[in-house]
């Protein structure tokens, strides 16, 4: 779990993880406002079953896939926020397109 | 999800030189590559310029925990921003086409196609992995990723944080969080000695300033009072959920972030992609492509500079910049070879001086086997796919020869991240598997598309494809 530094970084911006409004700093990731959130974890592995949450946070590990704006698999930390962004965990199955 | 039509006019789609990130390395090269007189294009993913080292200087450069950091990034972005340079930001590249110079980029949802007669590949470094027991634990990640968080959005780590690994990052990481008000514990995996190290490894000379700015680090975390645990082995993330406590030989520390760091190696992504050759580098103990002293690769139209080359700091990625833009200002006839050379003699003395401690800090901080390989049976080794050591040592005996017969036995390489993330990891117990040295497991070659990309981008790609004069 993360906290801001408002001191330091006055700007927010709403969005909602999981539903529930939260404002986060301007220039946060997608990622970046679920470690806010507090959330346990932001999906389930399809393999096992196990939580995960974000791990590189730049792209790398694709830990941080979540549904951003009704669209799903979408790198989490490759997305920055605007006002309004809808968050959620994504259950099933990761699937990327390629 | 935004889509925002990009119009054929906004930009021109021919460019002398391409450039892909933002970094140090990328916004160097630009602005010597505008000294030529090249028109040049600028690609990064990120929503800013700066890179890494630099990730959102522009918001974070008054943060005070951060601001001395940021300083020389904020003057070099200020350069970039002022020149005439088609700068696009939040744009991916997703495939690149060498024969051609043709870019594939996708931005916010549209896909566009771009030619350039060169292109550079300045898309830096990527963390090490640091596959220990339990490290895919809600609450354990990269250092990196921290320090991400506190760059972009200034954010911390609440309660107990414990940073563990080894590396000069590992102490910035450590001072950035002690002045934004966190106090970690260290738990450091360092195993060679610093005395040794420095006489066998030299540079310390030559390397001075850089390593008094290094042992500046280390001592005003200490003096902040950041308790030090040195020689740390045989690590393990612990907890149910989530991550409680680090264990290790001797001793364990509650914790509710784990925070962990062996070095950066180069992201070779996009190079071992397009077939660009890479060596083994046997200091770095990571793949990197094969270059001339401008950057030039094997492909005629492609050079790499920077962190994605080989790893030697912000400093060196700037002088690697500017020579390969001077080389490709020579090359599309812009300058002659003398002027290149003439001009390239200042970059390359700054580079000499960036890499003097190179060899030191190589040596120093060297991850031992059981990061490159870890020894555990249940240890996970690719996040995507879940893939054990365990399992990984029983594909090598019956004959997955490398990563890339790994990939078809168990998977791994196969999820998301295109063995990004795991590649190294495979490689190397493979290799200890077969008793044979990592060069000759080889790499894995991945494919376009680079990052995955919705139906929508590949729909608009083929639109404007089809649209093309
Ligand atoms: C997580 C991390 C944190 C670091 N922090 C520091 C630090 O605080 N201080 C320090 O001295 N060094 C740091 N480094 C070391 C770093 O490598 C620097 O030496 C420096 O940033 C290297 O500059 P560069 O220009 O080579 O690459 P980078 O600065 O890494 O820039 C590469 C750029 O390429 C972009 N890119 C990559 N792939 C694509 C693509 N397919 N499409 C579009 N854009 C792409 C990236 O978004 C990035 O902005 C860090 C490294 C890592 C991995
Ligand atoms: S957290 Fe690693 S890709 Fe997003």
């Amino acid at each position: 779990m993360f906290r801001t530094r408002p001191d330091h970084r006055p700007e927010t911006v709403q969005v909602f993880v999981e539903g529930r409004a939260l404002m986060v700093p301007e220039g946060s990731s997608a990622a970046a406002a679920i470690l806010i959130s507090g959330l346990s974890s932001i999906r389930e592995t399809p393999v096992s079953g196990s939580p995960r949450l974000p791990w590189c946070m730049m792209g790398v590990c694709f830990d941080c896939l979540a549904e951003i704006d009704g669209v799903a698999n979408r790198q989490a930390c490759m997305v920055p926020v605007v006002a309004g962004m809808r968050i959620a965990r994504q259950h099933g199955a990761r699937e990327v397109q390629r | 999800m935004n889509l925002v039509p990009v119009k054929a006019a906004e930009a021109p789609r021919k460019f002398d030189l391409a450039i892909i990130g933002a970094g140090p390395a990328g916004m160097a090269a630009a602005i010597t590559a505008r000294e030529c007189g090249l028109s040049v294009l600028v690609v990064d993913e990120n929503a800013a310029p700066g890179g890494q080292v630099f990730r959102a200087a522009e918001l974070a450069g008054a943060d005070p925990a951060l601001a001395r950091d940021m300083a020389p990034g904020l003057e070099l972005i200020a350069r970039f921003r002022a020149l005439d340079i088609t700068y696009r930001p939040g744009t991916t590249l997703w495939m690149l086409e060498p024969d051609t110079g043709t870019l594939s980029l996708a931005r916010q949802g549209e896909s566009m196609e771009v030619t350039a007669e060169r292109t550079l590949l300045a898309t830096g470094a990527q963390e090490r992995p640091v596959p220990i027991p339990g490290w895919t634990l809600p609450g354990v990640m990269s250092a990196g990723a921290a320090q991400i968080a506190l760059k972009t959005a200034g954010m911390v780590p609440s309660g107990k944080v414990v940073l563990a690994g080894q590396g000069p990052l590992m102490w910035l990481l450590a001072n950035q969080l002690i002045r934004a008000g966190v106090m970690p514990v260290l738990v450091e995996t360092r195993t060679q000695p610093i005395l040794r190290t420095a006489l066998e490894a030299g540079g310390i000379f030559s390397g001075f300033g850089q390593l008094a700015k290094g042992i500046g680090l280390i001592l005003k975390a200490r003096q902040a009072g950041m308790r030090v645990i040195t020689g740390a082995k045989h690590l393990r993330a612990e907890g149910s959920a989530r991550v409680q406590a680090l264990r290790f030989e001797g001793g364990v520390e509650p914790c509710d972030t784990l925070l962990l760091h062996e070095g950066v190696i180069p992201s070779t992504h996009i190079s071992m992609a397009i077939g660009l050759e890479h060596g083994w580098d046997a200091r770095q103990l990571c793949w990197r492509p094969k270059l001339d002293a401008f950057g030039a690769s094997s492909h005629a139209r492609i050079a790499v500079a920077g962190d994605g080359a080989v790893i030697c700091g912000w400093e060196a990625a700037v002088a690697a910049g500017q020579l390969a833009a001077l080389d490709a200002g020579l090359r599309l006839g812009r300058i002659s070879r003398a002027d290149r050379d003439f001009r390239a003699e200042a970059s390359a003395a700054a580079l000499l001086q960036a890499r003097a401690l190179r060899p030191f800090l190589d040596a120093l901080y060297a991850p031992s086997q059981e990061i490159l390989a870890p020894p555990e049976e249940s240890t996970i080794i690719c996040r995507c796919e879940e893939v054990t050591a365990g399992s990984l040592r029983w594909a090598a005996a019956i004959g997955a020869t490398g990563p890339n017969q790994a990939k078809a036995y168990l998977r791994c390489g196969m999820g998301p991240c295109q063995g990004r993330l795991c590649g190294s990891t495979v490689a190397a117990v493979i290799a200890e598997t077969r008793n044979v040295p990592v060069e000759e497991v080889g790499h894995l070659r991945p494919r376009a598309p680079y990052k995955p990309i919705t139906v929508q981008e590949l729909a608009s790609a083929q639109q404007r494809v089809d649209s093309l004069p």
